[in-house]
């Protein structure tokens, strides 16, 4: 499998996935500035990593998701590539369009940092193919604007469409519907604030988030 | 030309911010506050001959996420 991780300005878990996808697929990815205007040839995952781009001015992701490279990704998603975000990541990918809804502070306004139980909802995708429907797994987060809003039919379409990759098992940051992952209407675009490539060894303290990369692997070789 | 843009939070979108700062009010011993809402005020000086469709485009693009927030364009 062929990955490309984008690096912004402020991106702090660039490497932390990096490391994740060698560990899983044995081949590094490529760090793609966030200048660039395309991304490598024949890429199968571009992965949108956490941190603060662009100091988060004025919202989360806002100035990421307008920068040059996320053109060539949107193009991408537009083609079936798999695009993964993570953290902020994820909120890059609501800014950008790709996928509905946004992230806000969460309800208490604290940062959040500790490890989050998480129920599989849809367990079909290529991120998710892993994972049993309804099972429990525990992968840490680790945000200040984790909060998912999106309007009410958007929340029911986005359940209908059994999009709901995953939920928070216990209030973590006041997310609607308790919501902790979404994906595209495609289902190749995944956006999540739990960290998976925080999860990937014994020594972090489980694997649940490896999953997740081996699925994706498995879906590209299928 | 001078532009002060106000953005919002729409409304029914929870503010958590307004809500910690209602609180803080209340904290400090004044009653009476019924509801807080925190927004933006972003200022801009652009060419005298922007066009509305220009300054909505900004809003629209970038400077508000009109999932979650209106704006207000004020021209001083």
């Amino acid at each position: 499998m062929k990955a490309a991780v984008l690096v912004f300005p402020g991106s702090n878990c660039d490497r932390d996935l990096a490391v994740a996808i060698e560990a899983v697929t044995g081949r590094a990815p490529a760090m793609v500035w966030h200048a660039e205007t395309s991304l490598p040839d024949g890429v199968d995952l571009v992965a949108v990593p956490g941190g603060f781009s662009y100091g988060d001015y004025l919202r989360s992701g806002a100035i990421a998701a307008r920068s040059p490279v996320m053109r060539a990704v949107v193009e991408a998603a537009g083609r079936g590539v798999s695009v993964l975000g993570v953290c902020n990541g994820f909120q890059v990918l609501t800014e950008a369009g790709l996928l509905p809804g946004a992230l806000m502070r969460n309800q208490r306004l604290t940062f959040v940092c500790r490890d989050a139980h998480l129920t599989v909802g849809n367990a079909s995708s290529a991120f998710t193919r892993g994972y049993a429907p309804g099972e429990r797994i525990t992968i840490p987060v680790a945000h200040h604007d984790g909060n998912y809003f999106a309007d009410d039919a958007t929340l029911d379409r986005l359940e209908g469409e059994d999009r709901v990759a995953f939920r928070y098992a216990d209030t973590v940051n006041g997310s609607r519907r308790d919501i902790a992952g979404i994906l595209n209407e495609r289902g190749n675009v995944l956006g999540m604030m739990p960290h998976p490539e925080r999860r990937i060894e014994a020594a972090h303290g489980g694997t649940d988030g490896r999953r997740l990369f081996e699925g994706l692997v498995e879906a590209v070789a299928a | 030309m001078k532009l002060r843009i106000f953005v919002t939070l729409k409304p029914g979108v929870l503010d958590p911010q307004g809500r910690a700062i209602h609180h803080a009010l209340g904290s400090l011993g004044f009653e009476g506050v019924q509801d807080v809402r925190a927004g933006k005020l972003i200022e801009l000086e652009v060419a005298d001959d922007t066009t509305d469709d220009a300054i909505d485009g900004m809003c629209r693009q970038l400077l508000a996420n009109t999932v979650i927030e209106n704006y207000r364009v004020e021209r001083a």
